[in-house]
């Protein structure tokens, strides 16, 4: 398979551009990135769904054109994608059954038994054990991704994408899992391995294709790269960070402990190990990490929306009881979500509504059980024109607005209410320019008035303009701490992808 | 042509869309008496005049209107929240239930005392009915559509095994009738609700009551901050709990009083119009469902549900008033049925909107090109 100048543009951003990629039969290539790199939009292309602007794609030397999904898997490429496309109720073989687009293999009649006889085969040859007559809902993750491997060697894929697969995995499951990518391989079949965890595509991959903001920098032989130069091509920069020069500040009070923290994720299994970090008032942590490692959960855990099992957070020397946003909020944290329209803001209600979604207990947005609906209204009006939200007024519904006059929204929310600690999560993800520095601004603002802000992101770039430390994690735990003065961009790079596991 | 969805919903659309499917119900109805062999502009006058302009009719209709005002508040409310309380017709025995006993019990106290507690014993009733439903979604995340909605069928027999099957306080034991029939006592003349005439109109105390509640209703939800809580809660259980919010007692509070809205219709059930607990009747008249309707069709806003339980109520007294051979009797059914599906296929006229277009020279690969993600 070769891609030749594959570009895909999105309104505003070049998601692709002119992405170079061959992969040959019987090889494992990985490809590496950030997220946000371009790896999803170049697997949506390979799969048909969408369609590339320029570019062409080559199967065994011919060209193909993709115009549905539907094309990619007569051709022969499957992908195994992150969220797992399976039937629940059904079974194993069932679920085999349904992904079987072949014209030849199709008939009116379903004989089960045929098709769980050649499942078995598979999984035997392949080493993925797996029941078929076993319903989806009773298997482990782990297990339905064997279901999606098979349902793609059932159909005889010549070419195979894994989109993240280690993601759900255990340590032990991912190792199994590389060894079915030999066997494949092995056969003749082509895997495409997506990842940004280093020392995986170290394990498994013959080959390496790094991303980096949509293009192709590299194609390196993964027996000859090591961590650190994947990292070097991964982060892609010889670093030279404009920050504000340190002012020296004397150590000023601890405002935000987390101590020991250990929090179940949304599938429910461990998504925070042991996390300690603290903040101090007018400092800026970051925690950097690639998404999906806990930050989020982190985050929530400290507001209150996520229940802690282990350990304590703790708001100037005071444990809170955890599981408790109202006793969050009252300790002085505020929390910009990740997820602004739908969780830091009700969609339909009104933007003089969603800036008192916190406070509207309390006077002089209430008295007693009474709203007091102009004096919210002037209120919001107030915080539009402070915060520049350009919008006709403040009962247009919040799910009008763009996405930088949302944020700001909820900016003008977390910042009014006087807090003493403001976690924000992927606060600029999505903005553009001008807005992502108004929200530097502000965070900036409110460190220097002496409130303890705990800023989560994946943008190393930011952070090391931002940050006074760094704390990165990696599978739910802290891999490591920095001060921001002088940080090594690579050595960051590397503790983001496992750290001493990787090296 | 592409159905695509609106981004916006212009207000007009709120009230054209009712009418337009009233209207084209109307045709629909007039196109199935055709077909029948009847006269179909004689026939909606008359129903017309039954309902609402013959002597007596419009207090006639107001008797129909006042229980569906009541059940119709009760989805409305639950509604609001994405609550969806089926149990509006369970609650409403259930309010009968507790309504009639406490008017019995109060049978030597004055009027107003018993009218008091009556409606306070309907309301506690319809709550404790709706609080199980509510009490298991709140904290075990069980689906209340279902359980409300089975609750119906017991609240039901517990109802008629009152009057028919054991000799319960509330039943009549004395007399010739009640012997061969079984039938609930009668309350006393302190337990009967009073009614205004007013040019003619009879107005009873339970109408008054539910116009009263429907203006409560509609304060508590814009202006009170238990209602700014179940917006944000209906809108997105998530920002509830992000901002602090209790979700679970609110679930648990809306549906109570759901329940005793419903409960309330119950005991004016009793006081208004049949003083007696009466199972056949309460049973054979679906209030609860018809509330469900309407509370549909009015957009879960309150005065609106009280003006539709007002023309539905008309409808369903012309129904009674007309049943005779030269009528066609099942009309009354077919335009409750018709007005029904009208109003809720006009739903999706207010959230989409429909484009006609040439088609596309590569229709279907134009239709697989996805939303970019940001």
């Amino acid at each position: 398979m070769t891609l030749r100048g594959i570009t895909k543009r999105f309104p505003g951003v070049v998601a692709n551009d002119h992405v170079e990629f061959e992969a040959e039969v019987g090889e494992v290539h990985a490809l590496l990135g950030e997220n946000g790199a371009g790896k999803t939009t170049l697997s949506n292309i390979l799969t048909g769904l969408y369609r590339p602007d320029e570019g062409e794609i080559l199967l065994y030397g011919e060209p193909l054109e993709l115009h549905a999904p539907r094309d990619a898997l007569d051709a022969g490429i499957a992908m195994v994608h992150q969220h797992f496309r399976l039937v629940e109720p059904f079974t194993v073989a069932e679920n085999v059954l349904l992904a079987d687009h072949r014209d030849a293999t199709r008939s009116f009649l379903v004989r089960p038994r045929d098709v769980e006889r050649r499942v078995t085969e598979l999984s035997r040859r392949y080493g993925l054990a797996v029941d078929p007559r076993a319903r989806i809902w009773q298997l482990s993750l782990g297990e339905q991704q064997r279901v999606e491997i098979l349902k793609a060697l059932y159909q005889d894929a010549k070419v195979l994408i894994l989109d993240e697969p280690t993601a759900v995995l255990t340590p032990q499951e991912a190792d199994a899992l590389f060894e079915t990518i030999r066997a494949m391989a092995a056969d003749g079949r082509t895997v495409i391995f997506i990842s940004h965890k280093l020392h995986e595509v170290k394990a498994v991959a013959d080959r390496v294709t790094v991303l980096r903001g949509g293009k192709s920098v590299g194609t390196v032989d993964a027996a000859d790269a090591t961590p650190r130069s994947l990292a070097r091509l991964m982060v892609g920069r010889e670093v030279e960070i404009a920050r504000p020069v340190g002012e020296q500040r004397e150590p000023a009070q601890v405002v935000l402990e987390v101590v020991g923290v250990s929090a179940d994720g949304d599938r429910g299994t461990a998504a925070l190990h042991d996390v300690t970090l603290s903040v101090r008032a007018g400092e800026i942590v970051a925690v950097a990490g690639v998404a999906g490692n806990g930050q989020r959960e982190l985050a929530e855990a400290i507001a209150g929306v996520r229940p802690i099992r282990s350990g304590d957070v703790r708001v100037a020397g005071r444990a809170l009881g955890g599981g408790d946003p109202r006793e969050a909020i009252r300790a002085g944290i505020a929390y910009v979500p990740e997820d602004r329209l739908g969780v830091g803001l009700a969609p339909t209600l009104s933007i003089a509504s969603n800036v008192v979604l916190k406070s509207y207990r309390r006077a002089p947005a209430s008295r007693g059980p009474l709203l007091l609906l102009s004096r919210i209204r002037d209120h919001a009006a107030g915080l539009m024109r402070r915060y520049d939200v350009r919008a006709p007024g403040p009962d247009v519904p919040a799910r009008l607005l763009s996405g930088g006059n949302l944020q700001k929204v909820v900016l003008a929310r977390e910042f009014s209410s006087e807090p003493r600690i403001v976690v924000a999560a992927s606060p600029t993800r999505g903005l553009d320019i001008s807005a992502i520095e108004t929200v530097h601004a502000y965070l900036r603002k409110a460190a220097s008035e002496g409130v303890g802000v705990l800023l989560i992101s994946e943008d190393l770039d930011e952070i090391l303009a931002l940050a006074d430390r760094i704390v990165v994690m990696y599978e739910g735990r802290v891999e490591g701490e920095r001060d921001a003065e002088g940080a090594d961009v690579e050595e960051l790079g590397l503790l983001m992808a496992g750290g001493e596991e990787a090296r | 042509m592409r159905i695509e969805r609106r981004l916006e919903q212009p207000r007009w659309l709120s009230f054209v869309v009712p009418a337009v499917a009233i209207a084209l119900a109307t045709l629909l109805g007039g196109l199935v008496l055709l077909v029948t062999g009847h006269a179909p502009v004689k026939s909606f006058r008359r129903l017309f005049e039954a309902a609402f302009t013959a002597k007596g009719a419009l207090s006639a209709t107001v008797v129909s209107a006042t229980p569906l005002a009541f059940t119709g508040l009760c989805a409305a409310v639950a509604f609001r929240m994405n609550l969806f309380n089926i149990g509006g017709e369970g609650q409403l025995y259930g309010g009968a239930i507790t309504g009639a006993t406490a008017g019995l019990l109060l049978a030597h106290s004055p009027s107003p005392v018993a009218i008091g507690a009556m409606v306070l014993a309907g309301a506690a009733g319809g709550a404790l009915v709706a609080a199980i439903p509510g009490f298991l979604r709140a904290f075990l995340a069980t689906n209340e559509i279902i359980t409300s909605l089975m609750l119906n069928y017991v609240v039901g027999l517990i109802l008629t095994y009152l009057i028919f099957d054991t000799h319960s306080y509330l039943r009549e034991t004395k007399g010739f009738e009640a012997q061969v029939f079984p039938q609930g006592k009668t309350l006393p003349a302190s337990a009967t609700w009073p009614s205004w005439t007013v040019h003619g109109l009879a107005l009873p105390l339970g109408f008054l009551v539910a116009a009263g509640l429907a203006f409560a209703v509609w304060g508590l939800y814009a202006r009170t901050r238990f209602g700014f809580e179940v917006q944000v809660i209906g809108d997105s259980s998530r920002a509830a709990r992000y901002a602090g919010m209790r979700t679970r007692r609110k679930i648990l509070a809306v549906m109570c009083l759901s329940g005793a809205l419903a409960g309330i219709g119950g005991a004016s059930q009793d006081g208004d119009f049949r003083h007696q607990l009466d199972p056949r009747g309460l049973t054979a008249a679906g209030y609860g469902y018809a509330g469900i309707v309407i509370a549909a069709l009015g957009r879960y806003n309150p005065f609106a549900v009280v003006v539709l339980a007002f023309g539905l109520g008309g409808l369903q007294n012309a129904g009674y008033t007309l049943q005779s051979a030269d009528f066609p009797a099942g009309l009354v059914g077919v335009m409750e049925g018709l007005i029904l599906f009208c109003a809720l296929g006009g739903e999706i006229f207010v959230r989409y909107r429909v484009r006609f277009e040439r088609r596309a020279p590569k229709a279907p690969t134009a239709a697989l090109e996805p939303e970019p993600s940001p």
